[in-house]
């Protein structure tokens, strides 16, 4: 068994913040990525983040990652990177199995910050399996780190957040978005970039679905439908878009199946996207020195993530022994950013989700 | 409208915008509707014409006695929403945010976009501007009839 | 001269999939990269997964749905869902778009479940 101070798993927004906080109050840490890069999701996001400074606002978040992981790099001597290390498994005694080229290793640790983050949800229809259809991020992935388009003429499902910002990416790209359709009566996410997007020319339908998608072995083009305020097809309201690329943005949910292996008591809270940690005010799961942060306790924006993140990485080094010069003021400040970042319009979500979350109910009846 | 379609109505346009005569001189023009944490604009402003506040959820206010029309807020904007006008004899000359290729040239004349979407009117470039500080985010100076001054909001290439 | 043509289109192929010019992000030319696609020669580029590499070259089947065997390509790219499973050097249910495209990789398209070998 390989023993390590601190394990975190997942090396996003989230992941990093926290790991930074580590390393500067002196802790070792050992970080296991699944990916062959660092940086979770940041890493092919070329927008400019919301927030405030503290979150990196303004920055474009390929940035954000990179700028995240210099934190870390001066300290090589305590931090140990493993890529394309997949966590396969986790007890309760914070012992974890590693799956790295064909070899599984065991390692044991003090604390385990658990960052693994979301998945796109899928949506059902017939033919959704078609190739051709992806999730919003994988487009995202295609495009802005390995520069392949995902085709020439693309739908957008989902006008939340992601949605609008994929759909504008693949512009960028060069690819020939033909609608976003939105089942709701409302655009979901901000609306500026929604006017981004309609500057473009680009419609974005609202109460409008995709009915079916049509092809034999790769979409050629579906058939969209129209909801009334109940959420139920009209007929005869069906129009056909040919398209190579169909895009599914229809929200994220937690990663939480380390979590639930770990026997961490779980909730489901469809505000926060489905199963998250029941968690002390500390970020400690039921289970002692297992800890958790990002969008595996809640879907939100990257911009907390990483404000929660500095947050776990201050609660862990404190119970390590390494509490940092300024601790409790520092710890203050991500409380009052977190805060703040949630208290909008935008945050009700969250607010309510968190609010469930204390409240206790249990796990299957929301 | 905003909520439904993504743009909003002249009317909500013509409440981000001061009176004509404000406009002989460049004055940035913010199209924040929404309650977004988000402050890059207040804290860009070099004259602290833009005030949010502690609670960055506020939508910003402009100072526009203060504003000297500079446009670093511009490109700070995630949002893509700030633009700076002024108003020239029969002219609106509009400093925009752009971040698409290829970029137009100086004295090219390219498609007026409104915010729906739809080409309204010729305009001349009259500047393309790209340092390291703008980040990707072009800022393209372009003149158009004044007739257009609440429709314009971007250009396209007229070679697509 | 055949092979010749072949390459030809083959290179169209990619030129017309791979980003070049975008006004954020810089794509440098890469260093090319062969690899057998279920027997056949390909060519991806350096950075590339395994199943960005096939999307670039039109292939965007990377596997059969177990019992209906029905044309699956990847959704999520980041080694969630698994419908990118392939057989890669002999090794059955690799995540090929999180697994880097290397130097004569044997790439197979798999259907069913895969051999543990």
């Amino acid at each position: 068994m390989n023993q390590r101070e601190v394990i975190i798993i997942g090396s996003g927004p989230a992941g990093l913040s926290a790991a930074g906080i580590l390393l500067r109050a002196g802790a070792h840490v050992a970080m296991f990525e699944r990916s062959p890069l660092i940086g979770g999701q940041l890493i092919k996001q070329t927008h400019k983040f919301f927030g405030s400074q503290k979150q990196y606002a303004k920055t474009r978040g390929y940035d954000i990652a990179k700028k995240l992981y210099r934190d870390i790099e001066a300290y090589q001597d305590h931090f140990e990177l493993h890529l394309e290390a997949t966590v396969v498994a986790i007890y309760p005694d914070r012992v974890i199995s590693v799956y790295r080229q064909g070899v599984y290793q065991k390692y044991q640790a003090q604390a385990i910050i658990i960052a693994t983050g979301a998945s796109e949800r899928l949506l059902s229809f017939p033919n959704n399996d078609l190739p051709g259809i992806y999730g919003a991020g994988a487009v995202q992935t295609l495009m802005n780190l390995y520069g392949v388009l995902p085709g020439k003429n693309a739908v957008m499902v989902g006008s939340g957040n992601i949605g609008l910002i994929v759909s504008y990416q693949m512009m960028q790209a060069g690819v020939n978005v033909k609608a976003v359709l939105e089942a709701a009566p409302n655009i979901g996410g901000y609306k500026v970039h929604a006017s981004k997007l309609r500057r473009l020319g680009v419609p974005i339908m609202t109460q409008t679905t995709v009915k079916r998608a049509i092809g034999m072995t790769a979409i050629e083009a579906i058939e969209t439908i129209r909801l009334d305020e109940k959420w139920q097809p009209i007929e005869d309201t069906e129009t056909t878009i040919p398209i190579d690329t169909l895009c599914i943005s229809v929200g994220l949910t937690p990663m939480h199946q380390l979590l639930s292996m770990a026997g961490a008591e779980m909730r489901y809270i469809s505000e926060l996207g489905g199963c998250v940690p029941h968690m002390s005010s500390a970020h400690e799961t039921s289970i002692r020195n297992i800890f958790a942060c990002g969008d595996v306790t809640g879907i939100e924006e990257a911009s907390s993530a990483i404000v929660e993140g500095q947050f776990i990485g201050l609660i862990v080094s404190e119970r390590l022994g390494y509490a940092l010069e300024g601790y409790h003021l520092l710890k203050h400040e991500c409380t009052t950013e977190l805060g703040i970042l949630r208290c909008g319009p935008f945050g009700e979500k969250i607010r309510l989700g968190q609010q469930k979350l204390k409240g206790g109910s249990s796990c299957s009846n929301d | 409208m905003l909520k439904r379609l993504g743009y909003p109505s002249l009317e909500q346009v013509k409440s981000c915008f001061p009176q004509q005569d404000v406009l002989l001189k460049p004055k940035a023009i913010i199209e924040c509707y929404e309650a977004i944490p988000c402050n890059p604009c207040e804290t860009s402003c070099p004259v602290h014409a833009i005030t949010i506040g502690q609670d960055i959820n506020h939508r910003p206010q402009l100072d526009v006695d203060r504003c000297t029309g500079c446009g670093m807020c511009i490109h700070s904007c995630p949002g893509l929403a700030i633009c700076v006008v002024s108003l020239k004899q029969d002219q609106a000359i509009f400093k925009i945010p752009y971040e698409f290729l290829p970029l137009p040239h100086v004295s090219d004349v390219w498609h007026g976009v409104n915010r729906a979407g739809e080409v309204i009117a010729p305009v001349k470039i009259l500047e393309v501007r790209s340092t390291p500080i703008q980040d990707h985010t072009h800022i393209v100076t372009v003149a158009i009839d004044q007739q257009y001054l609440y429709d314009f909001i971007t250009i396209r290439s007229p070679h697509e | 001269m055949k092979a010749f043509y072949v390459m030809i289109l083959a290179l169209k192929v990619v030129n017309h999939v791979r980003i070049h010019k975008h006004p954020i992000l810089d794509f440098p030319e890469k260093k090319v990269i062969h690899f057998t696609f279920n027997g056949q020669p390909q060519i991806g580029h350096e950075g590339d997964t395994i199943a960005s590499a096939l999307h670039a070259l039109g292939f965007k089947e990377l596997s059969k749905s177990i019992h209906h065997k029905r044309a699956r390509g990847f959704y999520c790219a980041i080694g969630n869902c698994g419908s990118c499973h392939m057989r890669v050097n002999h090794v059955s249910n690799i995540k090929t778009c999180i697994t880097p495209l290397e130097e004569g990789m044997i790439v197979e398209l798999e259907e069913g479940l895969g051999r543990i070998t």
